[in-house]
């Protein structure tokens, strides 16, 4: 399998914290990837620095290459035209409250610029499908409030915003924890539906979730990533000590 | 994907970030032409008060006299009857203030609401002459007749209710002021009250807090330093108001404990004798008091700030 990001020597600090540690790994194109591990592991920050989000606090700070095809994402591009190609979603749904279902869907071809009617409203159909959620909002795409929906179609519509730019990769981080149950795993089958057409990193804390939507599994443990292999072999036959202790729940 | 417009139109846009830096290079702009403006009247203020700060020295500030005729100047009692005023004003102000905006945020039924917030920013827009009249007409007489009389029986052993009392003087003054700065402070309050978290007020009301100890734990206490702001901007207005002071408190340059005693503030000597200054000196002076509200201003400001420092110093620190 092709290799969609390459991340080698990255580092990051949060003020004099040093969040990740030299972490090195190659992520593969059109699957989905999973990190676990406790919390404040480093594993947000992680994906955070593969859209260059980290930095967007201003005591933060990141060095290493991230390398997307021939890109490195913090040597040859800025932040914005890397957020075109790498889409992001967050623990809480954000939905725009001020704007309906279609132009939460649409408002980042909108700030882009992008005009054409025609694809505009089958970039709103193609996305709200791939999300899972045009059935259940079809009929109120201008009508309603993208606030108005209820937590899981929240997080599915803002799934959807991220998919209407066509990204090549998605971020996903806790994308299910602020969620019951069944949204959850209408989430789960979304990422096992999307991981052909985009290359998937997806933060959680539920080592369930992983074993279920990821081929790959990397644990990371304060801010160094111990061991990173196919979500099989993590869970059933790890090297590393540490991993096992905690897919075990010996602790964390 | 292979076929992808979107893809196409995204990856032809630039990085934006001569877009981006230009925008930024503008707001900065913005932000300087405060220090500018705050420079340049400054600046004036110094050059043309330059003769009466050559005369008088720093003495301005502490000097009583103020004689047009023999050409002698003083500031204190202007300084003096600013303060006196805008501090009481404030005293009577942040109280009411305070409770409508914990009225309507916390108490209010719904359908009362909106008029309620309405009437109090219309009061926000009357014009300070309207105010002005307003007293002249009603605030004059009601502390002559019922006000004053009533003060000295209850409060006339604290010796700040001596004297005669026209109805006209710094507690007059001080009470239009706080009608006038009593909507700027209860509207700031009550966006920030509206501010708070409704998970904040049921983290305390879960605890078994009463209604009062929710607003006090869970409501207050979040929005202090907002409150904080507010109060100075009101007290920026009291220090300031010109003309329904100046046609309430008496005019005359005393400094007196009673608070039935005409008054002065910096505002309304600058009003009242600016057109009719004659000679260069006089003239100079009066500049001078603008340059000495300048500093108040600044000073009250300043010991704010120190004050919030002070509260939150110790404070334990967000994260994030």
């Amino acid at each position: 399998m092709g290799v969609g990001i390459l991340v080698e020597g990255l580092n990051a600090w949060y003020g004099s914290t040093h969040t990740l540690q030299d972490i090195n790994l190659p992520i593969p194109a059109n699957h989905a990837t999973a990190l676990i591990g406790p919390s404040g592991c480093g594993k947000s920050t992680f994906v955070r620095c593969l859209n260059r989000m980290h930095e967007t606090n201003p005591i933060a700070r990141a060095t290493g290459v991230v390398k997307m095809g021939d890109i490195d994402i913090y040597k040859d591009a800025s932040p914005v035209e890397i957020r075109r190609r790498v889409g992001m979603v967050f623990q809480r749904p954000n939905p725009f409250p001020t704007m309906s279902i279609y132009d939460n869907v649409i408002s980042g071809l909108k700030l882009n610029g992008f005009r054409n009617r025609r694809i505009l409203d089958e970039t709103v159909e193609r996305s709200l499908k791939q999300a899972a959620l045009w059935e259940e909002v079809k009929d109120d795409l201008k009508k309603k409030s993208g606030a108005s929906l209820s937590g899981g179609q929240q997080q599915r519509m803002c799934i959807a915003r991220a998919l209407a730019v066509d990204p090549e990769v998605l971020l996903m981080d806790e994308p299910a924890s602020a969620l019951d149950p069944v949204s959850t795993s209408k989430i789960e089958d979304l990422i096992f539906q999307l991981k052909s057409q985009y290359t998937i990193v997806i933060v959680t804390h539920n080592m369930q979730q992983a074993a279920r939507v990821a081929e790959n599994t990397g644990f990371f443990l304060n801010g160094k990533m111990v061991e990173f292999d196919s979500t099989h072999k993590i869970f059933t036959n790890p090297k590393d000590k540490r991993t096992e202790d905690y897919i075990t729940g010996r602790f964390g | 994907m292979q076929n992808s417009p979107i893809r196409e139109f995204l990856s032809k846009r630039g990085s934006g970030s001569l877009a981006d830096n230009s925008f930024a290079a503008v707001m900065l702009l913005c932000a300087l032409s405060i220090f500018a403006i705050v420079f340049f009247i400054l600046t004036i203020l110094i050059l043309r008060s330059h003769q009466s700060l050559v005369q008088f020295g720093w003495k301005f500030f502490t000097r009583q006299a103020w004689d047009p005729v023999s050409g002698d100047f003083g500031a204190l009692p202007f300084i003096y009857g600013t303060l006196a005023t805008s501090l009481l004003a404030l005293l009577m102000a942040v109280p009411l203030a305070l409770g409508v905006a914990v009225f309507l945020t916390e108490l209010c039924p719904r359908p009362l609401r909106a008029p309620i917030s309405f009437l109090t920013e219309l009061l926000a827009a009357i014009p300070s002459v309207v105010y002005g009249l307003w007293a002249v007409f009603v605030l004059v007489p009601l502390m002559r007749d019922h006000l004053g009389p009533f003060l000295v029986k209850t409060l006339g052993w604290t010796g700040f209710f001596e004297g005669a009392n026209f109805g006209v003087g710094l507690l007059t003054a001080s009470i239009i002021l706080a009608i006038m700065i009593l909507p700027i402070i209860s509207s700031l309050t009550r966006d920030i009250m509206n501010a708070v978290p409704n998970s904040q007020r049921e983290a305390v009301l879960a605890l078994g807090a009463t209604r009062w100890e929710m607003i006090r734990i869970g409501v207050l206490r979040n929005s202090r330093i907002g409150i904080v702001g507010a109060v100075m901007l009101g007290l920026g207005r009291a220090l300031g108001e010109t003309m329904a002071v100046t046609m309430v408190i008496g005019n005359h340059p005393d400094i007196s404990k009673s608070l039935f005693a005409p008054g002065y503030t910096l505002a309304s000597v600058i009003a009242n004798e600016f057109s009719e200054a004659t000679g260069d000196l006089y003239l100079s002076a009066l500049i001078e008091i603008g340059l000495a509200l300048f500093l108040v201003t600044i000073v009250v400001n300043t010991i704010a700030r120190l004050m919030v420092w002070a509260v939150t110093r110790n404070a334990p620190a967000r994260v994030h």
